[in-house]
């Protein structure tokens, strides 16, 4: 995507100053996503093909439904299919739109050296700005969800933008737009969690004691949000993190390691600069026997057949 | 009466040694432009970020390799001693107080120089290894991300380590005066031998003796 003037900037990546700040701050939005309620028809994900213009290769078949099997920089999103046996003989299919989370404290954007490459908005959403992006991958590190793909083709991050162009019109995302049974919802995100209890609420009625919203407290919360009927299980939903969080290597990394290093660089080029200043150039004396007379070659050792008659010390 | 040098590296050593001089500076400075950000604009001297990004790697490549021919040309001279370890345990005199007479005689590499030698060595081999895990024009996308991890740590904390070990390679040069002339011209004054490296100087004036005697005979 590219960058929206209309959105605030709330973080903006590989920036060590504070970003403009002065406008009153919008309201967060979500995307909430009803597992229960998705029947898998893929509208999403060709909705999704449709508005941001992209078009996956052909694929081939896995033995599953998921078509394409994975994300890829052409399909930002993509369903993935989970049959389960959570009480033994009772099987229970689960679908699961992945993508972009739209983590509160986006890994990617930590990760990221580039500046103004990824950006998050004052509304939430995590977008990558293409036009800055320079292809290192390192927002794959970052990211929890393993959610950015790199394009072979242009060297370029690509995942859901939460259709960021959309919302700033005040529409909701193409996906949640096609959605024909409702899964997927739109709104702020205060709106989204108190529908999210009703739906959970719901679930609970029907023997699903432990539904719950997905909204990771290790990631600061996620403006992707998902219902699930097993919230205590969410690995059993293709592999949905129990516990993202940005993982400790990362958090070093771009955290305490870049101040601390650069500062040890420069300190130690000072304490040379100052030793020298203090101590002065460790310089030899000169003697008699450091000196040949003027028809003898005067460096010993090279190996060009040249003999110096040197002096006994 | 001229002043008497000796030879301390070929011309094939020292242009060897120039071509690591100039790759590290180039990997060095195009992976510090990714590191922190206020060091961002140092793409600008490698064509722009998406060239910078390009270039870092084949850089490092470049000057591992280069680093390689001379690690097996100087590696015999480097290895540790038992009195390398009491030359470093007097190392603060000579650090602080310029007391060269309290050092124990060195042959061609004091035990700094030797330290230098093998963090390089190490710190090269790590940014090889573990850069290639996450190179993502080449190999990152079939490397497990929890490796990558480990792996862009390690890739800065070796950079880092070797940064300062260059800090302090290229100050030892500047504060023992006729060094720098070792890597110009490849000789260095008898003197400066005679006073930093005893056991190499009087290997080379016994050889240069030895030569004049061959030749008289």
């Amino acid at each position: 995507m590219s960058s929206l003037q209309s959105l605030d900037i709330a973080k903006r990546s590989a920036t060590t100053t504070a970003t403009p700040d002065a406008r009153r701050r919008i309201p967060e939005v979500a995307k909430l996503i009803d597992v229960s309620s998705c029947i898998g028809c893929k509208a999403c994900q060709v909705a999704c093909m449709q508005w941001n213009d992209l078009r996956d290769d052909v694929g081939t078949c896995h033995g599953t439904y998921d078509n394409p099997v994975d994300l890829t920089p052409q399909s930002w999103t993509v369903m993935k299919f989970s049959e389960v046996e959570v009480t033994p003989g009772r099987l229970e299919w689960l679908i699961r739109k992945d993508g972009c989370m739209h983590c509160e404290d986006p890994g990617c954007l930590k990760a990221c050296p580039a500046p103004g490459a990824i950006v998050k908005y004052a509304n939430g959403i995590v977008d990558f700005i293409s036009e800055n992006c320079i292809g290192c991958g390192y927002c794959v590190k970052g990211c929890p969800f393993d959610v950015p793909r790199i394009s072979e083709k242009d060297n370029k991050a690509y995942k859901c933008s939460l259709c960021a162009d959309r919302v700033a019109v005040a529409q909701e995302p193409a996906c949640a737009k096609a959605c024909p049974t409702g899964a997927i919802r739109f709104g702020s995100k205060e709106d989204m969690l108190t529908y999210g209890d009703g739906r959970v609420a719901e679930l609970k009625t029907r023997g699903y004691d432990k539904a719950s919203v997905y909204n990771p407290e290790g990631v600061g919360g996620t403006h992707v949000m998902y219902v699930l009927q097993h919230g205590d299980k969410p690995e059993l939903y293709a592999n949905l993190p129990a516990n993202p969080s940005i993982s400790p290597m990362v958090a070093i990394w771009k955290g305490l390691a870049k101040p601390v290093a650069l500062a040890t660089m420069i300190g130690a080029a000072l304490v040379g600069f100052f030793h020298h200043m203090k101590q002065g150039p460790l310089e030899v004396p000169e003697h008699d026997e450091d000196f040949v007379a003027n028809d003898q070659p005067n460096v010993v050792g090279v190996e060009d057949g040249s003999r110096t008659h040197v002096q006994d010390a | 009466m001229k002043k008497l040098y000796i030879q301390r590296y070929t011309d094939n050593q020292r242009i060897n040694h120039w071509l690591v001089v100039v790759l590290f500076g180039l990997a060095g400075f195009s992976g510090l432009a990714l590191f922190h950000p206020n060091l961002f604009f140092l793409t600008q001297f490698f064509g722009g970020p998406q060239w910078t990004r390009i270039v870092h790697p084949y850089f490092g490549v470049a000057v591992f390799l280069m680093f390689l021919l001379m690690f097996v040309a100087f590696v015999g001279k480097n290895l540790w001693r038992r009195e390398d370890t009491q030359w470093l345990n007097a190392a603060p005199k000579l650090v602080l107080h310029a007391d060269e007479a309290a050092m124990p005689p060195a042959h061609k590499y004091n035990a700094g120089q030797k330290l230098v030698f093998w963090s390089m060595t190490v710190c090269l081999l790590v940014l090889l290894v573990t850069g290639v895990l996450f190179w993502q024009a080449w190999f990152a996308s079939s490397v497990p991300i929890g490796l990558q991890r480990v792996a862009v740590v390690l890739h800065a904390l070796a950079a880092f380590i070797m940064s300062l070990t260059a800090v302090v390679h290229i100050y030892a040069a500047i504060w023992v005066k006729g060094t720098l002339r070792a890597m110009t011209q490849g000789n260095v004054s008898a003197g400066w031998a005679k006073h930093h490296h005893v056991l190499w100087y009087r290997d080379k004036m016994e050889a240069a003796r030895r030569d004049v005697q061959a030749e008289r005979l």
